[in-house]
């Protein structure tokens, strides 16, 4: 059972990287974001199931509180960008560099 | 009473800290009193001590007080401790009384300077540092102070540092007295690594059985430790920072480069009497630089037109004489020669002093004469000085600079006639000095001559105080008398192991008064022939010295040039060094270290260039690079 719940997490943690390379709305950047920290917990919660052990489900409390504060700054962020420079595409927010 | 010998060296400490930390708004008056004040303290401390040392048994007269255990490390100990007796109590006498004097006569003479409270400052921590050299117990804080007279001496001779011949003449002296201080110092370790201590008495008990009567080892020890007397009272071959010393102000060099400072080499000789004693090669090298040095210095002293540059030379001449004194044995007599040299020596200094004070900082005599009705004062003082220097009974020079030639004459005739010639000499050049600045017709400058005016009390009355001493300090050592020679009888105690080992253990035969008597009459004689010499030549017949010169125009120009010392020590010294110097600076340092320094930062520099084009300001190529990081990690641990 356990090898069927990480190849989902793998998949959708693959996912989640692919999306962060690729898209360019900072929103959908973010959603990816999530997802791969989604992946995680499941397989947190694979493993805490198939261990019999409690550990793994207070970690992914502990990630789930993480997720939150994170994508409430990073909301805060795109909306902020979106205000000074009316866009979200990440690829025109650049001025930091060389 | 002894045992507050602490105090002496104290309160010129005290006196510097409060001029020095809270007398940025004191008058001037106050400044220059609490100096004089800090100063005269010490001499009615040291008087009292002096006092009750004369009540004790004359074999007793040696006391020493440890204040303070200042280092305590295996073998080395030291103390801050003091000794007491008579050599250092003469010394302390000299050093407090004179010094004193000589602060009276700076709140005149430096009255409206612009660094009056730094001047003061200097001058207390010089005495400070004086005392310490004369009282101190052992050979390390008699170091310091040594060393501690050198910072205050190179402080003083760059006073005017905004002048550039000043502060090259400070830097001058301060780097002739590291040559020399380099000489004590190895002299100091050998003292240590053969007897384990550095404290005299302790050194003074173990030499017999340590060293050997002329051995190598106390050869080398005494002769290393008068290389640092050579530096530090201006011997040959490092007397040369002395006459250029003369940049500072002119009570600095009445006290220090005439006083006190120039004769710690004396009085370290003296000390080290016993030393020196077992070290016949050491004496005859003594004796032998101290008569060159007179009869050298005094040939050029003759040339001089600098009035100060006279009196510099001749304090070498003087040094000369003391150090001919101990090296032939009569160290007593180098002592009192020490002494009434103080005397007088300040006082032609500080007389020289109101000349210049009168003249507006003139110091050429060929722009003097005929000041003798304006300066009364200052010419009859002067005139004192001179007389007693040129050794013209019964002023203090006659009796002491006669002992020396007679001891001299003992050891050996060609020293007496080097005295004699030297002896010679100085009454000329001292005369001449006299007849130049107060008689004749007057060659001043008109702005001089509109300023001129005799000097305030404040710097006459040391100079009339002086002037006392200079008549009869010399009573204190009548030679030829039975018993009166209390001078000698006093110190006797001091050099007594030394002459024991000299005279070879046989006792001390006494000599006849007629030998002794001729010679009086003779240097007598020979001082007199240098005035009327003087007189005839600057006096009656102007002429006459420029036609010498004429006639001995190449020994003149060599004479008058100090003989290209100079210049020899810049060609062969000074210039390699700075050479040497020039070439580290700009092919070692330049070239090596900062090509070090710089590489480094220039390497940095364009690595920096480089990786900053990482820098794309794109999100996702951040994230690109996070993922291969993470790839990469994750690849080792599991490939492992």
């Amino acid at each position: 059972m356990l090898e069927h719940y990480l190849f989902l997490s793998a998949a959708l943690f693959t996912l989640g990287v692919v999306g962060v390379m690729i898209r360019r709305n900072l929103i959908v950047v973010l959603m990816c974001l999530e997802m791969m920290l989604n992946a995680v917990n499941l397989s947190f919660i694979a493993f805490a199931r198939q261990l019999g052990s409690v550990e793994g489900q207070i970690i992914v409390l502990f990630t789930m509180v993480v997720a939150a504060c994170e994508v409430a700054v990073g909301l805060a962020i795109a909306v902020a960008v979106f205000r000074t420079r009316g866009t979200i595409n990440v690829n025109d927010v650049n001025l930091l560099k060389w | 009473m002894t045992d507050l010998v602490w105090l002496i060296p104290l309160f010129p400490l005290i006196g510097f800290f409060i001029n020095g930390l809270f007398g940025r708004s004191f008058p001037e008056k106050l400044i220059g009193w609490i100096g004089a004040g800090a100063i005269g303290a010490s001499f009615v401390v040291a008087a009292l001590i002096f006092v009750e040392l004369i009540g004790l048994e004359p074999g007793s007269r040696s006391v020493q007080k440890v204040v303070y255990t200042w280092m305590l490390s295996g073998d080395l100990n030291v103390p801050i401790g003091f000794l007491v007796d008579p050599l250092s109590m003469v010394m302390l006498l000299v050093v407090s009384g004179v010094g004193c004097i000589i602060h009276i006569y700076s709140i005149g003479y430096m009255h409206g300077e612009l660094g009056f409270r730094r001047y003061f400052c200097y001058l207390n921590l010089f005495v400070f540092a004086m005392l310490i050299l004369v009282s101190a117990n052992n050979f390390l804080l008699m170091f310091v102070g040594w060393e501690g007279v050198g910072l205050c001496s190179y402080l003083l001779i760059g006073y005017y540092y905004e002048k550039k011949s000043a502060s090259d003449a400070g830097k001058k002296a301060f780097v002739v007295n590291r040559v020399g201080d380099f000489g004590f110092l190895l002299g100091m370790f050998l003292i240590f690594v053969t007897f384990g201590t550095l404290t005299f008495t302790d050194v003074f008990a173990a030499a017999p059985q340590k060293l050997t009567q002329g051995g190598e080892l106390v050869t080398l020890i005494t002769l290393l430790l008068f290389v640092g007397a050579t530096g530090k009272s201006a011997q040959i071959p490092l007397y040369t920072w002395l006459p250029d010393a003369m940049e500072g102000p002119t009570p600095v060099s009445a006290l220090i480069h005439a006083a006190t400072m120039v004769t710690a080499g004396v009085y370290m000789v003296a000390r080290l009497s016993l030393l020196f004693a077992m070290a016949p090669i050491s004496m005859t090298v003594v004796a032998v630089i101290g008569g060159a040095t007179a009869f050298y210095a005094a040939t050029i002293g003759i040339t001089q037109y600098d009035i100060k540059r006279v009196l510099a030379y001749s304090t070498i001449s003087q040094l000369g004489y003391m150090f001919m004194a101990c090296g032939v044995g009569a160290f007593a007599s180098g002592i009192f020669h020490l002494m009434t040299h103080a005397f007088f020596k300040a006082l032609l200094f500080m007389g020289a002093g109101s000349v210049m004070h009168a003249l507006s900082g003139e110091l050429d005599m060929r722009r003097m004469g005929g000041l003798r009705k304006e300066l009364p004062r200052t010419y009859w003082t002067y005139l004192a000085g001179t007389i007693a220097i040129a050794g013209i009974f019964p002023f203090a020079g006659f009796f002491s600079k006669d002992e020396i030639l007679f001891y001299a004459f003992e050891r050996h005739a060609a020293f007496w006639i080097i005295g004699a010639v030297a002896a010679l000499m100085t009454s000329f050049y001292m005369f001449r000095s006299v007849y130049m600045t107060f008689w004749g017709a007057p060659r001043l400058t008109p702005e001089a001559a509109h300023h001129l005016h005799e000097s305030p009390p404040i710097m006459t009355a040391p100079l009339m105080v002086l002037a006392v001493l200079s008549l009869v300090g010399g009573f204190v050592g009548i030679p030829i008398f039975e018993g009166l020679n209390k001078f000698g009888d006093f110190l006797a105690p001091v050099f007594a192991p030394a002459q024991a080992i000299l005279k070879g253990g046989h006792a001390d035969a006494h000599h006849s008064w007629v030998p002794e008597a001729i010679l009086m009459v003779t240097s007598l004689a020979i001082a007199i022939v240098g005035l009327l010499l003087a007189r005839w030549m600057y006096l009656k017949k102007p002429d006459v010295p420029d036609r010498v010169i004429d006639e001995f125009k190449g020994l003149h120009t060599l004479v008058y040039n100090k003989y290209w010392i100079d210049e020899l020590y810049d060609f062969l010294f000074v210039n390699s060094i700075v050479n040497f110097s020039r070439f580290l600076w700009k092919r070692f340092d330049e070239l090596v270290i900062d090509g070090i320094v710089n590489g480094v930062a220039s390497i940095t520099l364009a690595w920096g260039r480089g990786l900053r084009l990482v820098q794309t300001g794109l999100v996702k190529d951040y994230a690109l690079s996070i993922l291969f990081g993470i790839v990469a990690v994750i690849g080792y641990l599991v490939l492992r």
